[in-house]
């Protein structure tokens, strides 16, 4: 199918690439479906909103920068996209590149969950004081590699 | 909005299984306990708040990629 992309025009993605995300994502809550893309840089790739164009999310793998992230989040809330168990869950962290030249940032604690089976979504919200809205990537990368693999 | 007064140590309760205790009160703060099933979420409304802006900062994100060195190839779970 075709979708018109933020950062790609018009493009053909195949429908296995579309991840639905029934209660949406904090703050545009009425958008619900997306497509995952790979973007032209690794490791990084899109969420882009379906049917809206100017919505698109980067993502990025946390445990590539914090092999140390843990999300602590009760079943009851996987099931909301189907999931009994993390075996088949996909994570990521949305990450924010301000226009203005600040670090490229990851968001750890509103972390998005994939059902990989149903390509359903959620983003949780976390409470464990370690994850916040900002994490420094390079700087945590750096952090990550001198550390003890 | 149900608006109740309550004393230090008072509670209130919703429904069966929440409870609501006023833990200490201190100048304009006040401590609260709250006992809820593990399937209720209970957060500060600041956190939620946070995670709203971020995600409208991260959708205004300049689509330019730095080059990251992660010593290793993308992830192979990854789609």
């Amino acid at each position: 199918m075709k979708v018109a992309t933020k950062s790609y025009g018009l493009i053909e993605v195949d429908e296995r690439q579309r991840i639905s995300f029934p209660l949406g994502i904090l703050g545009f809550e009425p958008v619900k479906e997306y497509i995952l893309l790979d973007a032209e840089r690794q490791p990084f790739y899109w969420l882009q909103a379906l049917d809206v164009e100017q919505v698109a999310f980067i993502l990025i793998n946390p445990f590539l920068f914090r092999p140390d992230y843990e999300l602590d989040i009760n079943d009851e809330e996987l099931q909301d996209i189907g999931l009994s168990g993390p075996e088949k869950a996909l994570i990521f962290s949305v990450v924010t590149i301000p226009s203005d030249g600040g670090p490229m940032t990851a968001n750890l604690q509103g972390p998005l969950i994939i059902n990989r089976e149903t390509r359903s979504g959620k983003q949780a919200v976390l409470t464990d004081p370690r994850w916040k809205t900002k994490h420094d990537i390079m700087s945590e990368l750096a952090t990550a590699r001198k550390g003890p693999c | 909005m149900l608006i109740l007064s309550r004393r230090l140590n008072e509670k209130v309760m919703i429904g069966d299984d929440i409870s609501i205790s006023i833990i200490e009160i201190r100048g304009d703060q006040v401590r609260i306990g709250v006992d809820a099933p593990k399937t209720v979420k209970v957060f500060r409304q600041e956190v939620f708040d946070a995670i709203k802006a971020e995600n409208k900062a991260a959708a205004e994100s300049k689509p330019v990629f730095p080059e990251l060195d992660f010593g290793a190839t993308r992830d192979p779970d990854a789609l």
